[in-house]
């Protein structure tokens, strides 16, 4: 057997998965959802309860509108062919307004099949907002470990000692703001347990977040049947933390409920953030950050304490997951149950992916999958063809397609995973 | 093929730290670290049970009851765990048939996980693979009619096929972009739990006249013979001879080789002339096809039906049990047993002292944190204390600001 050269060519030319992928979602447009769509308008309504003044309802009948999204779409296309063969990328904004078309032109699709053929955008937003907020913690908390180095897979892990801890505080205390606090404290002590093994004993990264999430999960779910179902009045009935409106601003249509009428860690969510974007690139603290997530080894030629900032880095992503995973018990859902984050801070880890490391990046990722998950709800009730299990599988499949360089590239901080041992 | 001689994955600088922390360790710290778990789940029994906690109520005026109370809570559950998994006096060793039942599943699931270990692969979609796998052969079993024999060796090579495509894609998908495969088989995973769930909802797969997403029995020309009066089914013989030839792929073939190569030393094995993306996807292929035997002990052993929850938690099961079996394809099987054991005794222990099933899961994964931190177990027995003061520590500080 000869020895296969397996190895690709160097390539001048930008990479051909934009433009043909733009191709793909431009036929698909033009075709499935135009030609092959529905006669009947969608109708999309912007106004929720509480609204300062009308806006009107958007109509969209189904095969035109598509057709001509289509045709736009084929034309950036078009365009992104001409400008590879000029060796340029595609500007990312005109790839963003790509994107809008054909989440709008799926929509317009959709409803306009449906059997119901209207749907509120406001509370779709809005709605999938809320579901974003564990979500966007828990990729906050990926962001912070992943970029000083230390691979986070026990996200779930966190949120859902968050959620335990701050049912049962919230409820014995009858203070809402307690749950929240010891639900940050127990988010930390799941990320100090990943810090001690992967960082102190030097174990497996990848092991122990997978090993901590069925501690986790077995823990609570123990504590659950032995002490909150003995005496569920004393310790599963958590208060709720308040809605808090803030007036006049929220009455805006659309993005009024969106950003002015959340709960506590609604609002918490836009600060964290934006404080952690700060954080990791505006501040001293953040370049450290992400030397040692880069380069362990110059960063600790440097001086910079590279396992202790590894150490206080997890921990505080511990904190922030922690946080993120109360809002299930003290906003979303009136008690605690098993399992109740449901997979979530692997959602959240798949945010981090797509949001490539970046906070903001991984806000957004998280908003779409929030967004999804929400049209999935929604798509069920109107009654739509396609089956709602797609629509749930559609931020595992935007994942893979993100990590396998399909949607751009996505390369996490380099030493992230690898254990750094002082020689 | 055999001439691959010029590779000596030990020289040079250490390959893989994964593969070293998993397959090395010495056997008395696993002992010892399955001790302290077992100590921490008894610890967290006594804890939340109700009359420990009323004799904790007069503690310092009677000691001893809080005491007593304290070891009955804890021994209680692990006899009943103990009679309900291996042996009581009324059934004898029939409980240890169930044993036998519950471990073939994860047996064959670990051993998916040890292979793709062995080559450096981290494959965390054992539980996509196994739902994978079990719809293909369920589908086969109760959907096709076929003579006896036939049929059941059918289920057996489409479940297997069913695994080996869902793996065989992450194995793909690695080579072909470098995408890291943990990120995809959790990925893997969960399109794989909607696709069921979907399926279940079909025509083709919902059992006629049943509202709930059940599928019909599968036929029973489809099923492996059962013991009577057990569960127990020829699928543990099919556990024991896929550990068989793993054990042999890995000692004698070529295959075997390249894998272990890959695994120890990537660029190393390259050199050498191992095509490396071939030996992942094939890696990721075989585990896959391991776990996909896996779904097919369930419908076609235990279950005999396919439903939305086929596969349990025995995708992330398989990963305790292969770390806990040190990714040897023996150790794997008795780790399978272990574990198999603590789920088939927890049903028992459940029904009479009332101990949630979850200790388990406490329990196994506390033994694989222990497993991997050799050191924190030492520390615990206090085995280490010579070596810790001699290795404490050249100067750290590098001058910089």
């Amino acid at each position: 057997m000869t020895a296969t050269t397996l190895q690709p060519a160097i390539n001048v030319l930008p990479s051909k998965k934009t433009p043909i992928i733009l191709t793909v979602i431009a036929v698909i447009t033009f075709f499935s959802f135009g030609l092959l769509g529905n006669d009947q308008a969608a109708h999309f309504t912007l106004n929720s309860a509480g609204d300062a003044f009308e806006l009107p309802e958007l109509v969209l009948p189904g095969r035109i509108t598509n057709i001509v999204f289509g045709v736009l779409l084929l034309a950036i296309a078009a365009y992104s062919w001409m400008q590879r063969k000029q060796g340029k990328a595609l500007a990312t904004w005109m790839i963003a307004v790509a994107a809008i078309l054909f989440v709008l032109g799926f929509l317009v699709w959709v409803v306009s099949g449906a059997n119901i053929n209207s749907i509120s955008l406001a509370s779709l937003l809005a709605g999938g907002v809320v579901l974003a907020v564990p979500l966007v913690f828990g990729s906050l908390s990926g962001v912070l470990s992943e970029r000083a180095g230390v691979v986070n897979i026990a996200i779930e892990g966190q949120l859902l000692g968050g959620a335990f801890t701050a049912a049962i505080v919230a409820s014995v205390t009858q203070n809402a703001f307690a749950g929240l606090i010891a639900a940050g404290l127990a988010g930390a002590v799941v990320s100090l347990v990943l810090a001690l093994f992967s960082i102190k004993y030097v174990v497996n990264q990848i092991i122990v977040g997978v090993v901590l999430n069925v501690l986790v999960s077995g823990i609570t779910g123990f504590l659950f049947t032995t002490v909150m179902q003995e005496d569920p009045e004393l310790f599963n009935s958590p208060v709720h933390l308040p809605v808090v409106e803030i007036p006049l601003l929220s009455a805006i249509p659309v993005i009024g409920p969106i950003l002015f009428k959340q709960s506590v860690i609604g609002y918490l969510m836009y600060l964290a953030v934006f404080l952690v974007w700060f954080g990791l690139f505006k501040t001293k603290w953040g370049l450290r950050v992400r030397a040692v997530g880069e380069h362990p080894k110059a960063a600790d030629t440097l001086g910079i304490k590279v396992n202790s900032i590894r150490f206080w880095n997890v921990t505080l992503g511990g904190i922030v997951a922690g946080i993120g995973g109360s809002f299930f018990t003290l906003v979303a859902i009136d008690s605690f149950t098993k399992e109740i984050s449901g997979g979530r801070g692997f959602i959240a880890l798949a945010a981090v992916i797509f949001g490539r490391w970046n906070p903001i990046g991984a806000f957004l990722a998280a908003l779409l999958f929030g967004f999804a998950d929400n049209l999935q709800v929604i798509l069920t009730i109107i009654g739509t063809p396609v089956p709602s299990q797609f629509m749930a599988m559609l931020p595992y499949l935007v994942t893979i397609f993100a990590v396998a360089g399909l949607v751009g590239r996505s390369r996490g901080p380099a030493a992230a995973g690898e254990p750094y041992v002082k020689e | 093929m055999s001439e691959k001689a010029p590779v000596v994955p030990d020289s040079g600088k250490p390959g893989n730290d994964l593969l070293r922390q998993i397959t090395q360790g010495p056997g008395l710290v696993s002992v010892l670290g399955v001790i302290v778990a077992l100590v921490i789940g008894g610890l967290l029994i006594a804890v939340t049970d109700e009359k420990v906690g009323e004799t904790a109520g007069y503690l310092l005026a009677k000691p001893s009851a809080f005491f007593s109370e304290f070891w009955r809570a804890a021994t209680e559950s692990y006899v009943a765990l103990f009679n309900g998994s291996i042996y009581n006096s009324t059934q004898g060793f029939k409980p240890f048939l169930e044993t036998l039942t519950v471990s073939t599943p994860l047996i064959c699931a670990g051993l998916g996980v040890a292979v793709a270990f062995r080559a450096g692969l981290f494959n965390i979609g054992a539980q996509g693979q196994i739902i994978i796998g079990s719809v293909l052969a369920a589908y086969i079993g109760f959907a096709w009619h076929l003579p006896i024999g036939l049929h059941l060796l059918l289920v057996i090579v489409f479940g297997l096929l069913g695994g080996a495509i869902w793996g065989g894609l992450v194995g793909l998908l690695k080579a072909k972009t470098g995408a890291h495969e943990v990120i995809l088989t959790i990925m893997f995973n969960y399109v794989a739990v909607y696709l069921i769930d979907f399926l279940m909802n079909t025509q083709a797969f919902r059992r006629p006249g049943e509202t709930n997403p059940i599928s019909p029995i599968l036929d029973s020309s489809a099923i492996f013979p059962a013991i009577p009066g057990s569960r127990l089914h020829l699928g543990f013989v099919m556990a024991v001879l896929l550990v068989l030839a793993v054990a042999w792929m890995f000692k004698r073939s070529t295959v075997g080789f390249e894998f272990r190569a890959v695994g120890h030393n990537p660029e190393a094995a390259q050199t050498a002339g191992i095509n490396v993306a071939r030996t992942t996807i094939i890696a990721m292929a075989l585990a896959g096809a391991l776990a996909g035997a896996a779904g097919v002990a369930q419908v076609a052993g235990t279950e005999k039906v396919l439903t939305g929850g086929i596969a349990g938690s025995l995708g992330f099961d398989a990963i305790t049990v292969a770390l806990l079996g040190r990714s040897t394809p023996w150790g794997t099987f008795f780790a399978g047993l272990l574990f198999g054991a603590f789920q088939a005794g927890a049903v028992n222990m459940q029904i009479t002292t009332g101990t949630p099933i979850d200790i388990v899961s406490v329990v196994q994964s506390l033994i694989v944190l222990f497993i991997a931190a050799p050191p924190l177990v030492k520390a615990i027995f206090g085995m280490n204390r010579k070596k810790k003061r001699s290795s404490k520590l050249e100067p750290t500080k590098a001058g910089a600001k």
